[in-house]
Parts: C-alpha cells; sequence; structure tokens
C-alpha cells in the first residue's frame, strides 16, 4: 500500500502543477504527433450506407496506437518522483514498445514482461522492444498471457519498490492507476470533442471504442459521459463465440470479482478462480476489465456489445481494401460494430470510433487466420 | 483465550518462539495434502498456515504458485479446503490453523458463508494478501465479528506513518515480511529484520511473526532468537515438488515432515532474547 499511496500523491503534485501540463502537452505533440486527426471515412460510410463515421485516428501516433499517450504522462511521473528504473507488463505489445520508447527517450532502463505465449504471437513487437533497448522477460507462470505478466510486473515491484516505477498500459489495476491512466488517455476525447464541433457543428450520436482492459475507450468517453445525448458503445471481444469458453467478453459474460487491487467484472470459475481469455487480438485478451467500465456498465451509461474474431477479420479486410487503412486487430472490433449499427441509421446520424492502433503488428496472426502464408 | 493466543502465550512461558508450516491446501492432492498436514504438529510445528489455492497468486514467489496450480490441477477448491481443515480438525483440536490466500475465492464464495463454514470447520484466524486496511469492511470486521482472528502483514515499507492503520483491528499476531518481495526469494538482512521486529513490538503488544525468505533450520533459528514466530513456506513446498520429481506422494510427505522437523528444532532450540 504505501507505494500506491506514494504515486498517488505524486499525481495529485503533479496535476496541480502548470509545468507538468506544459511538458506533457509539448511531447504529445513533438514526440507523439498529437493532435491526432478526426477523419471522416467516406467510403466506409457510403459502404454501408447510413450514419456519417467519423475515426479518430489514434493509430498515426508515433508506435502506432494509442498506449503512447499514458506511457509519456506515467514516465514523466516517474521522473518526477525520482525513480530510476521502468518496468511495465504487455499484452499484444503495443504498451510494452510505448513504454520501451519512451523509456529510451528518457534514458531509463526498461524491462517488459510478457506472457511466453503472447511472445510467441507477436514477435515483431518483441523484437522492436529489443531494438529499443528493453529487456523482455517471458512469463511462463500461469496461463502465460497479459495477467501473468501482469502478476509477474506486480510481484517485481514489490520487491524494487525504492528505485522502480511500474507503467501500467490499462485502466486496471490498483487506484490510482485507473484513474491516472483515464486521465492521460483522456486527450483522445478532449481532441475529438473539439475536431467534431469543427467538422460538424455539434457534438457525435455515438461513440464506439474496442475494450481489452479499456484504456482507449475511457480515453474517448470520459469527456463525453456529461453528454447524455451521447451514446457509447463499448465492444468486448467475443473470441470463438460468447457461447464457447473462449472469449474476452468480461462484462457480458463475467461476475464481479477482485483482482490485480481492483474490483471488476473478471472472467472467473465458480471458485472464484481466473480463468483464461481469448481473443485473436492479443491486446483484448485479458480477462478483466477496468472497474470504471463496470461502473459504467452498471450505471447503464455505456452500452457494452461484443465482436467475434471472424466478425474482427472481416471488418479488418474491409477496412484495408476501401479506406486504405489497416487497423489493429483491436478496433478492427470496434469497427465490426459500426458496421452492425450503421446501416440501419439516419445519413445524419454521426458515430465516432477510435482507430486506436494500426495493424502492422497483426499481419502475421491475421495471414495465418486467413490461410495465406507469408 | 483463542487458539492462537494459548499457543503463543504457552510457548512464551518457555521461553520460545513458535514455528509456522505453511503448505498449500489440496497440494499434491487432498489425500496427500490431508497426510502432510496431520503430520505438521507432530513434526513440530505450532501454528499451521493453510493456503488457498488461487490462480494469480501476486505476492508469491514461483515455489507457492506451483504449489498452488498442482492443488488446482486435482480439483482443489474452497469447499475441499474448508473440508480439509475439518478433516484435520477431527484428529486435532489443539493446533491453531490459519487460511492465508486472495481475496477474490473467498469473495466468489460469498463472505458470510464462508465465515460460517470456516469457522465451523475450525479455521483460526485468516491472512488475506490482497485486503489492505482501507478494505476492512470487505472482511475484517466481519471475520472478527464471526470469531476469526485478521492477521495482517508489516513490511520494510510499512513506515511510521502506515503502521497504524496495519494495527488497526489486527488480531492474532502480525506477520512482518522480512524483505521487500515475494515469498520464497532472497535472503534477508538480519540486522535489518530485528531492528524491524524491535519497532513492531514496541508499538503492538501481539506476537510478531517473521516469513519470507526463511529456509533453512539455521535461519530459522536465528530469527527464533527475536521474533515470536517464525514462518516457513517456500522451501516446505519446494519439498513436495522435489519429492514428486523423484519419488511418489509417501516421498512427498516424509520430506515435507523431515524439513519441518529440522526447522522446528532449529526454532526450538533457541532460547528467545527478552525484549
Amino acid at each position: 500500500m504505501p507505494l500506491v499511496l506514494d504515486l498517488e500523491r505524486a499525481y495529485d503534485a503533479a496535476r496541480a502543477d502548470p509545468g507538468f501540463a506544459a511538458q506533457m502537452d509539448w511531447f504529445l505533440e513533438h514526440y507523439v504527433g498529437r493532435p491526432s486527426p478526426l477523419y471522416f471515412a467516406e467510403r466506409m460510410t457510403a459502404h454501408l450506407g447510413g450514419a456519417k463515421i467519423y475515426f479518430k485516428r489514434d493509430e498515426l501516433n508515433h508506435t502506432g496506437a494509442h498506449k503512447i499517450n499514458n506511457c509519456l504522462g506515467q514516465i514523466l511521473l516517474a521522473l518526477r518522483m525520482g525513480k530510476t528504473r521502468i518496468i511495465a507488463e504487455t499484452g499484444a505489445g503495443q504498451h510494452g514498445v510505448a513504454t520501451a520508447t519512451i523509456a529510451a527517450r528518457f534514458g531509463l532502463p526498461c524491462i517488459v514482461y510478457m506472457g511466453a505465449t503472447d511472445m510467441e504471437r507477436q514477435q515483431p513487437n518483441v523484437f522492436r522492444m529489443k531494438l529499443l533497448g528493453a529487456e523482455v522477460r517471458p512469463v511462463t507462470s500461469g496461463s502465460a498471457t497479459l495477467k501473468d505478466a501482469m502478476n509477474e510486473a506486480l510481484r517485481d515491484w514489490v520487491t524494487n519498490v525504492r528505485d522502480t516505477f511500474y507503467c501500467i498500459g490499462t485502466v486496471a489495476g490498483p487506484h490510482p492507476y485507473p484513474m491516472l491512466v483515464r486521465d492521460f488517455q483522456s486527450v483522445i476525447g478532449h481532441e475529438t470533442r473539439a475536431q467534431i464541433m469543427k467538422a460538424e457543428g455539434r457534438l457525435p450520436d455515438a461513440l464506439v471504442a474496442c475494450i481489452g482492459g479499456g484504456s482507449n475507450a475511457i480515453g474517448l468517453f470520459h469527456p463525453f459521459l456529461d453528454e447524455d445525448r451521447v451514446a457509447m458503445f463499448g465492444v468486448e471481444a467475443a473470441g470463438k463465440g460468447l457461447e464457447t469458453q473462449e472469449h474476452a467478453a468480461s462484462l457480458t459474460k463475467g461476475r464481479p470479482g477482485v483482482l490485480h487491487g481492483n474490483r471488476t467484472y473478471l472472467l472467473q470459475d465458480e471458485d472464484g478462480q481466473i480463468t483464461e481469455a481469448h481473443s485473436i487480438s492479443a491486446g483484448l485478451d485479458y480477462p478483466g476489465v477496468g472497474p470504471e467500465h463496470a461502473w459504467l456498465h452498471d450505471q447503464k451509461r455505456v452500452t457494452y456489445v461484443s465482436a467475434s474474431d471472424d466478425e474482427a477479420l472481416a471488418a479488418f479486410q474491409l477496412c484495408a481494401r476501401i479506406e486504405g487503412i489497416i487497423p489493429a486487430l483491436e478496433p478492427a472490433h470496434a469497427l465490426a460494430h459500426v458496421m452492425r449499427m450503421a446501416p440501419a441509421l439516419p445519413k445524419d446520424h454521426v458515430i465516432v470510433m477510435n482507430m486506436c492502433g494500426r495493424g502492422d503488428k497483426d499481419i502475421f496472426t491475421v495471414a495465418k487466420a486467413l490461410g495465406a502464408s507469408l | 483465550m483463542t487458539r492462537i493466543s494459548a499457543r503463543f502465550e504457552a510457548l512464551g512461558a518457555e521461553g520460545k518462539a513458535a514455528f509456522i508450516a505453511f503448505v498449500m491446501a489440496g497440494d499434491p492432492d487432498a489425500e496427500t495434502a490431508l497426510r502432510i498436514l496431520k503430520g505438521l504438529p507432530g513434526a513440530g510445528a505450532d501454528i499451521i498456515e493453510l493456503g488457498m489455492p488461487f490462480t494469480d497468486p501476486m505476492a508469491d514467489g514461483p515455489a507457492i504458485q506451483a504449489a498452488g496450480l498442482r492443488a488446482l490441477k486435482h480439483g482443489a477448491c474452497m469447499k475441499r479446503t474448508l473440508d480439509l481443515v475439518r478433516a484435520f480438525r477431527e484428529g486435532d483440536g489443539e493446533t491453531p490453523l490459519v487460511l492465508m490466500g486472495y481475496y477474490n475465492p473467498i469473495y466468489a464464495y460469498g463472505v458470510p458463508a464462508f465465515l460460517r463454514d470456516a469457522k465451523e470447520a475450525g479455521v483460526d484466524g485468516l491472512i488475506i494478501v490482497d485486503l489492505p486496511p482501507e478494505e476492512d469492511e470487505e472482511l475484517c470486521r466481519p471475520a472478527r465479528t464471526a470469531g476469526l482472528d485478521f492477521i495482517r502483514l508489516a513490511t520494510p515499507t510499512t513506515d511510521d506513518a502506515r503502521l497504524p492503520a496495519v494495527l488497526q483491528g489486527l488480531s492474532g499476531f502480525l506477520y512482518y515480511v522480512s524483505i521487500t518481495g515475494i515469498t520464497g526469494a532472497a535472503s534477508f538482512s538480519q540486522g535489518d529484520v530485528e531492528a524491524s521486529v524491535t519497532r513492531l513490538k514496541r508499538a503492538t503488544d501481539l506476537p510478531v511473526a517473521v516469513g519470507f525468505g526463511i529456509k533453512s533450520p539455521e535461519q530459522a533459528a536465528a530469527v527464533a532468537r527475536f521474533a515470536d514466530a517464525v514462518v516457513v513456506g517456500s522451501a516446505l513446498v519446494s519439498e513436495i515438488a522435489g519429492a514428486l520429481e523423484t519419488g511418489g506422494k509417501g516421498d512427498a510427505v516424509r520430506a515435507v515432515l523431515n524439513l519441518a522437523q529440522a526447522l522446528g528444532e532449529g526454532v526450538h532450540g533457541t532460547r528467545k532474547e527478552p525484549r
């Protein structure tokens, strides 16, 4: 506990310091490449024949996903706290790459814990992290995926608490992490708000984002939560189907429980043992979900739906062909839901979908799923 | 008087520290685990800490992680853990038994049902690694009301500002984690631990146990000089892993009890320095 209490105090101080915000803004603009465009997906809109579809292009960020927004914030905080060693967990590798990138930029040693199973299916990201000077430690305990990587990172943190900063990649973990990550990702929603006002002169009718732990979704949603007329859809991974055991839909199919220092919806068995999540997208493959999403689900403020591996693959291919954008498999789940809802909606209905990552990292997985050999 | 305080009082009168043995419920299977449990008091264990298997034991090192997974693979669950306690209590009404683990399996079982069944099975106390004092309403207070001790962990990072929160609502004993880290990790510095125990004993009248990283009878004896109890877990469950690799389940029982005996002798052969 003392370590998370310290972090909370440090974050409160940083938030009150205009210097911290100015530093964030500078790096977001010059290093990350923000603001990311809000792009009217004209061909997708025409193809679906209904609602007007915008993509928030967070896949154009440095390192190719929204993850870097949060890493930048946390590592600037680590520097303020005088920490000299950065650790992180990663599933798909996007958060690991983003953490390794920022750590390299500030000359900090970085260790990334990654499930051995995930390392196998995300080879390009493992290599990228190594190029960036990070040490990638394979995690073989438990199911050797994201949750186990998080366990291992927590074990490292409690062992090396004095000099180490744990950079958590999603809106999970003990307080203040879910709040911290949400705040750093909210830049997505704040930009979207200004951009859609400029493009449409009004707020959107609906926001759509994929949910693993839920950091890109909360980043897009949070600045709009008080706007009752903006509907919000979080899209979980239905994997091979919600009726099977192989999915990652913690909100739709899980039960409340306690893991990694927070109470939320978890995939678990009768005995409270955590079960394995499955998704074609490693980034959605987490058996829990951020506690704020659990709350928004209970409040019915956000509607949580799901998309299967097959639906995501179809959306992935369609987007590449008609928009010239290869999405990551994670936002391909969000797009799959957009494809379901848009056709029946009027042409003046405005949907903003968070294109939270690009698909370069996924081409091997997709090739395999489609039976293509590279 | 509870079984826990009675045991500490009796040992204290002899100037001895308690030897607390940790094993995992259902490791490697229900039947072998019961044989180990039944043998521990005879081998010298004064208090038993029984681990509740969990898929995601964040505070545990490889040895106890593996013990939990072995148990889960053989069908361990909370109901069977409580069955094990019941079976142990049939032959032993005196040795204090404390359940140790993580909150989610208890939460899934349902807190009121768990406390009722644990008390009825003969459990004396709980050590829940992932519930800080900030969450006392969840389990600590209901457990105290149900007549179970709630034992908390203090660590090297528990400073004077934090200590009152840790001591608040605590009962049974205080468990001092000798290192910053996970169970079974690298060894501790004896001087640091002794200084910390001295500080803790000034702050509480409850017995102070020391654990995490104690592996050998010699280390156990050294800690017994200044602590009220010495906890060993990873080294014991590693014996199970080792014996299963080379022999059978009978070997596992023998190996654990042999080490427990040596550890018990180490602890009991040391005279506590009055402080």
